[in-house]
């Protein structure tokens, strides 16, 4: 059996010394920022990504994506003790969650939530590991123009699905893409939009609009609101749950597990969404719906389960086909590219023990955070009452080590300032920054796949309609785009994001 | 059409799309264009700047019609403050060193905010101090000097 073999060469990689350390730094850190309302796992990423380029590729993934797998369990234990989603994957679970809490019920909350993920971690590591591969040994196979018409499929399909209003998502696409062209032209030497500024002629960095849009934007939206954070935890005793709510939690479990993988591999869809349509099920088939909102564990299990699969399963498109599905998995891309590994099929074949090797490590960080989250609840638990005046100078002071360490040079200090500036005018006209990140890692991919394709078909542009399966994703791309336009579908999609 | 247009959210980021989308076309004027078969260094901007334009349009006309408006919670404070904290923090790690740029970027950013308890920010610098110069100058060996002579 291949993938066994396969999976124990993902051990030996991800157990090494080293790895195993990043692995657990990513999810501790994942967990702490989990836990804080205020800041997110995009952000996080985005600041602590110049760090991670003096370790080594898998490493630095490693650790990236402990991070980010690592704040859907934080989450929920704010939601559950706080009433406060940690990050907004979590949102749903305080609805049940925190009545359970306040019904002295916040042990078994909290370790059916953190079960329901592992299991979720479990299989969606087995799901990537068995997909994986026939899905990149096929993408082996594609030419240009397929490439093109996949990217296109991708960031459009991203665009329409995610949060907020359609059109403007899109038109940021293209804004995301039109910034991916500063620079040298790769094929001609041009210098575009540099201003006859010498930095600008490697092109805007990646970190440098990921920072300011995510980490600068945020915080300065934040001071924008006003501090309405209370404390009022309940005490957390006896963990652990009894036989009959481990009876009533497999059945949601395994139901969102699914859910969540299914809306995993789609692009553009947020672990929100998987976790709402997890509770939405459990309602609707439950014996009594009236217990959902007064304390029902599967309104816990079902959706933390979901919120986890989707977050893994994230990893299938990126890994395979190059394809970022969220705003995360863009940065996770940008991380790949910095380190000289071009995404797409071939990562898999040139480099295994990357692949593998971060398989391997997320079900190795599924296990570390039931033990993290678990005994040291009371640790998380103090944590929130640091105030979020005490949390942003620290945010400010990491990003600016971070981004002067790009170049070891204030340039990109000013830049990353004008960015934040953008972001959050972006935010303030409801112009999600998540399409243009998309949109800005793909696009010196997709020009180069343009002209290639131009190039093949002798300037024929119809070569993206006459080639199957370019064909079947162009087709696919406008049904998306017309089942999403239809005014059924938007309502539904507004009840469901908004 | 109303005069209240100047709050209404679509019509500025139409106005953005369109800005930014003719500006691109301008710029890339300048660059060759090249044909479909052999696309110039200028083709990929221009069409992007004409899909902007589009876009921007679109939402503009939309936007004159509805009644969004821009949400007011706005802190001005932070929006002008945080932006001048870290454009210092790089001024000051090129002529000062570390310790005074994180000192001065930690003590202008609380500023930012709305409570400024002077021992609170004090003992947050130090605190960040030590945690950054173990691990960025210690740990990865970051090669900045913690202080430099003028």
């Amino acid at each position: 059996m291949e993938i066994f073999h396969n999976l124990i060469f993902g051990f030996s990689v991800a157990l090494s010394f080293q790895n195993l350390f990043y692995c657990f730094v990513g999810c501790f850190l994942g967990t702490l920022i989990g836990v804080l309302p205020g800041i997110g796992p995009l952000a996080t990423i985005a600041m602590l990504m110049p760090i991670t380029f003096s370790i080594t590729p898998v490493g630095a993934l490693i650790m990236l994506a402990g991070i980010y797998y690592g704040a859907q369990y934080g989450g929920s234990t704010t939601s559950i003790l706080v009433n406060l989603p940690g990050e907004t994957s979590s949102v749903i679970t305080c609805i049940d969650g925190y009545q359970m809490a306040r019904q002295g019920r916040a042990g078994p909350a909290l370790a059916i939530a953190a079960y329901g993920s592992f299991f979720a971690g479990c299989v969606c590591t087995l799901i990537i590991a068995l997909f994986g591969p026939p899905i990149a040994e096929m993408a082996l196979k594609f030419n240009s123009p397929e490439y093109f018409s996949l990217m296109l499929m991708g960031l459009i399909t991203a665009a329409v699905l995610a949060q907020g209003d359609m059109v403007k998502s899109l038109a940021m696409c293209a804004l995301g893409l039109l910034l991916g062209t500063v620079g040298t032209d790769v094929d001609s030497g041009w210098q575009r939009f540099s201003f006859n500024i010498l930095e600008l002629t490697d092109g805007i960095g990646f970190v440098v609009i990921a920072v300011g849009v995510f980490a600068l934007g945020e915080i300065v939206s934040n001071l924008g609101d006003p501090e309405e954070r209370q404390i009022f935890t309940s005490t957390v005793k006896g963990l652990f749950p009894s036989k009959d709510d481990i009876k009533q939690s497999i059945g949601p479990i395994v139901r969102g597990t699914v859910l969540g993988a299914f809306f995993g591999v789609l692009p553009g869809t947020g672990p929100a969404i998987a976790s709402f349509s997890s509770y939405m099920v459990e309602k609707k088939i439950a014996r009594d719906p009236s217990r959902f909102g007064k304390g029902a564990i599967e309104g816990v299990a079902g959706p933390e389960s979901a919120n986890n699969a989707d977050a893994q399963c994230k990893f299938i498109p990126m890994l395979t086909l190059g394809i970022p599905a969220s705003g995360t998995m863009a940065l996770m891309l940008g991380a790949l590219m910095i380190h000289g590994i071009a995404p797409g099929p071939t990562v898999m074949t040139q480099r295994p023990d990357l692949f593998w090797g971060l398989i391997v490590s997320m079900w190795i960080g599924n296990l570390m955070l039931v033990v993290l989250n678990l005994p040291m609840i009371g640790l998380w638990v103090s944590l929130l009452k640091v105030p979020y005046r005490m949390l942003f100078p620290a945010i400010m002071l990491f990003s600016c080590i971070g981004i002067y360490s790009l170049n070891n040079s204030p340039f990109e200090l000013y830049l990353t300032a004008f960015f934040g500036l953008l972001g959050f005018l972006w935010m303030k006209l409801d112009c999600s920054p998540v399409p243009l990140m998309l949109g800005f890692v793909l696009g010196p991919m997709m020009e180069e796949n343009l002209r290639r394709a131009m190039l093949i078909s002798r300037g024929d542009p119809t070569v993206f309609l006459t080639r199957p399966l370019s064909l079947a994703f162009v087709i696919a791309t406008v049904l998306i785009l017309i089942a999403m336009s239809a005014p059924a579908m938007r309502k539904r999609r507004g009840d469901i994001t908004g | 059409m109303n005069l209240e247009f100047y709050k209404k959210k679509d019509f500025w980021a139409g106005l953005m799309f369109l800005g930014i989308g003719a500006g691109a076309i301008l710029g890339a004027r300048s660059y060759p264009f090249g044909n479909t078969l052999r696309m110039g260094p200028g083709y990929f901007p221009t069409m992007l700047g004409l899909i902007l334009v589009l876009f921007g349009i679109y939402v503009m006309v939309r936007g004159l019609r509805s009644d969004e408006k821009i949400q007011s919670n706005w802190s001005i404070r932070a929006l002008i403050v945080l932006p001048i904290s870290m454009i210092l923090f790089g001024v000051l790690m090129d002529l000062a060193g570390f310790i005074p740029a994180l000192t001065a970027l930690i003590f202008v950013a609380v500023a930012s905010g709305r409570e400024f308890k002077f021992k609170e920010v004090l003992l947050l610098t130090v605190f960040l101090g030590v945690i950054s110069v173990a691990m960025f100058i210690w740990g990865l060996g970051l090669p900045y000097p913690l202080f430099k002579l003028f």
